[in-house]
């Protein structure tokens, strides 16, 4: 396709589509809408069904719904809204129903500031639901790549039978970009396939290493979907040799496939004793400050991360390794930086926050620098 | 109480329809719409009025020759939520209050299938009422299936949007302070297509409306009356199961002998009223969508 000048929420409902996505509900709210707006509009021209519902737990529920009758689906909200659809998305952790949640994450907590930007939703997306579940969260540092996390968000979503949050921002969310998205019809993205016959299916069978494929509803399939822990054909059931192997193939089903949902970026330098690590909006800052640096002959070390849960423990170990100190600077009041304390500790790692919806600036960061170099 | 009351209830006669023959269980075809693999028995109190909406509702699938695979059971939380894991039919058991929320997306995914969402009271009327109402609204082709004990019964007798007026429950020791939600008005403001209500004392009645409501394409309401003799019963001193169901015969009245009564009767009544409030044709959501997909596609504005 052409060169156009887009906004980061447009893309993702175009990013949707592209992936498969049929069927979006969601309700109102600053700064997300857009995504809804764009879905009524496009979903409709190629059989796709849209629908507003009367609150973000009924949209979460829907999508749900949806994705069971064999619709890949999604919705998007933001802080408030996120905050209302955490019983359902724990539900869609539980029962393995893939969809994906865009939360444009806004300064919280409650009502907050519905037009400034914030990070504040980190912790929110990987334990906002209660107990132990897996999680996928993907976060964009641009427009154009909020549609290809948000092809990816439904290919893990499709494959691990998870729930995945897009977690972007109302910077990304609301600024323009100049984007060249391709062609829709050279996209292939991932669709289950249920081979096995009714008689032997079992929608959530306990081998070792397997992510069952889900059969949508009314093809002959009929089986039992339930919030509560559950056998291998769907039935409640509190028997250890039945709750224990679920939750053995559950909650590990990520880590087994770590490789392929992490996804981050490695800017290093031979001899750097001093790195960035950042992500969404921040990460625009950071990569500023990290240009200024280097101009003025520092050697240091970038770690972008896009796939913010799981939490690449792999190369911020490998990070913690290569340098003396990790600045940090995020939209909130050190959410990330708490997951990477607790894998390089906290004698490495250099907060930069910032939770009054304005963006970290570059000086900013560069001052934690030098605070951190004279520290040594 | 003594043990001819209990007799005595169970060989009452259904007052407006003819009882079936004594061993229609066994002969019953509609049992094989039963999940076999499914250990019974149910989680239900012995005596509970929910495994006779369980009946009815096959009953009435069963008489509209509807497919298995063709039929989806959308339930919440609570006791009448257990429902669906004991039909072979395709069931999803969600959380609370949003069964309507998850069939509504099943059923705009799904058109062609038939949805049934069962909610108890609590369920559907007070977590779960801002759906109820707003599936009405739309007039989505599911059915709602509202069984009302007038109790939270799982969670052991608390009082609900139903419980009536000055009865006692666990966290109305002194006596319910709140008014009811008349469901069937409820839902007939809020826009449902088809209302109608019986009880579980009138259980043929209850396959007639379940089969009315299940066949009308729109969003329809069946309100089955049932009793929690655990809990409410026990709270009240409402006696026991078999009781309770006697006070839903004697205390219910048809909608025909209700109509015929005077003004100041009708006025004073107080029973509960068995019969099809509403039966009326509205553009149903799935299809008003289907025509919007035609005209976008056309390039109609």
């Amino acid at each position: 396709m052409a060169v156009r000048l887009m906004q980061g929420n447009e893309v993702i409902g175009l990013g949707a589509i592209a992936a498969g996505c049929r069927f979006y509900a969601g309700y109102p709210i600053t700064p997300s809408t857009e995504v809804a707006e764009i879905l009524s509009r496009e979903l409709p021209k190629i059989g796709g069904k849209f629908i507003q519902m009367e609150d973000e737990i009924a949209s979460m529920a829907a999508i749900i719904g949806a994705r069971v009758g064999g619709l890949k689906s999604m919705t998007a909200t933001s802080g408030p809204g996120f905050s209302l659809m955490q019983e359902n998305i724990g539900y869609a952790a539980m029962t393995e129903i893939p969809c994906v949640v865009v939360d444009v994450q806004r300064l919280g907590p409650s009502t907050g500031q519905p037009t400034a930007a914030s990070q504040g939703d980190v912790m929110q997306a990987r334990w906002g639901t209660h107990g132990d579940h897996p999680i996928i969260a993907l976060s964009p540092t641009s427009v154009g790549q909020s549609f290809d996390l948000t092809l990816k968000a439904f290919d893990l979503s499709e494959k691990f039978r998870t729930p995945v949050i897009l977690l972007t921002d109302e910077i990304i969310g609301h600024m323009r970009e100049p984007v060249d998205l391709p062609d829709f019809k050279t996209i292939h993205p991932f669709d289950q396939q249920v081979i096995e016959p009714p008689q032997t299916y079992k929608a959530f069978r306990n081998s070792p290493g397997d992510v069952p494929p889900m059969a949508p509803f009314g093809v002959g399939y009929r089986y039992h979907i339930t919030g509560l822990f559950h056998d291998e054909v769907g039935f409640p059931t509190q028997r250890l040799d039945e709750v224990d192997p679920w939750l053995e193939r559950v909650n590990s089903k990520l880590d087994r496939h770590i490789t392929e949902i992490t996804l981050v970026k490695e800017d290093y330098e031979p001899g750097a004793t001093i790195a960035l690590l950042s992500y969404g909006c921040s990460a625009r800052t950071a990569r500023h400050a990290l240009k200024l640096a280097r101009a003025r002959g520092q050697k240091v070390d970038m770690l972008t991360l896009f796939t913010i849960w799981p939490f690449p423990e792999k190369q911020v170990e490998a990070l913690g390794e290569r340098v003396g100190h990790i600045i940090v600077p995020e939209m909130n009041l050190g959410q990330l930086a708490l997951e990477v304390e607790r894998i390089v500790g906290r004698k490495k790692v250099r907060r930069v926050t910032r939770a009054n919806g304005e963006m970290v600036t570059p000086q900013m960061v560069l001052d934690a620098m030098d605070i951190a170099m004279e520290a040594k | 109480m003594s043990d001819q009351h209990i007799l005595d209830a169970a060989t009452l006669k259904a007052d407006e329809a003819a009882l079936p023959s004594e061993n229609w269980f066994e002969r019953s075809e509609t049992l094989v719409k039963l999940r076999k693999n499914k250990k019974f028995p149910t989680i239900w109190c012995s005596g509970c009025g929910i495994g006779i909406v369980m009946g009815a509702l096959i009953r009435a699938i069963d008489h509209l020759g509807l497919d298995n695979n063709n039929v989806a059971l959308v339930a919440g939380i609570g006791c009448t939520a257990r429902m669906p894991v004991y039909m072979d039919f395709n069931t999803l058991h969600t959380t609370h209050g949003r069964a309507l929320a998850f069939a509504t997306g099943l059923k705009i995914a799904r058109p062609d299938m038939k949805v049934i969402a069962i909610m108890g009271d609590g369920d559907a009327l007070a977590i779960g009422g801002n759906h109820f109402i707003h599936a009405a609204r739309r007039n989505l082709g599911i059915t709602a299936l509202v069984v009302n004990n007038s109790i939270y019964g799982m969670t052991g007798g608390q009082y609900s949007p139903t419980t009536p007026l000055g009865s006692k429950a666990t966290t109305a020791p002194y006596g319910n302070v709140e008014p009811p939600f008349p469901v069937c008005q409820l839902a007939e403001a809020a826009g449902a297509s088809y209302v109608a209500r019986s009880t579980v004392y009138h259980a043929l009645e209850l396959d007639k409306f379940l089969a009315e409501a299940i066949a009308k394409d729109g969003f329809s309401v069946v309100e089955a009356v049932s009793y929690c003799h655990t809990t409410y019963g026990r709270l009240n001193r409402l006696g026991t199961a078999a009781d309770m169901m006697r006070a839903l015969k004697d205390n219910s009245i048809s909608q025909t002998a209700f109509q015929a009564l005077p003004p100041e009767a009708k006025a004073a009544n107080t029973k509960i009223v068995r019969g099809n409030f509403v039966n009326i044709d509205r553009p149903q959501y799935t299809q008003s969508y289907a025509n919007l997909i035609t005209r976008v596609q056309a390039g109609v504005k």
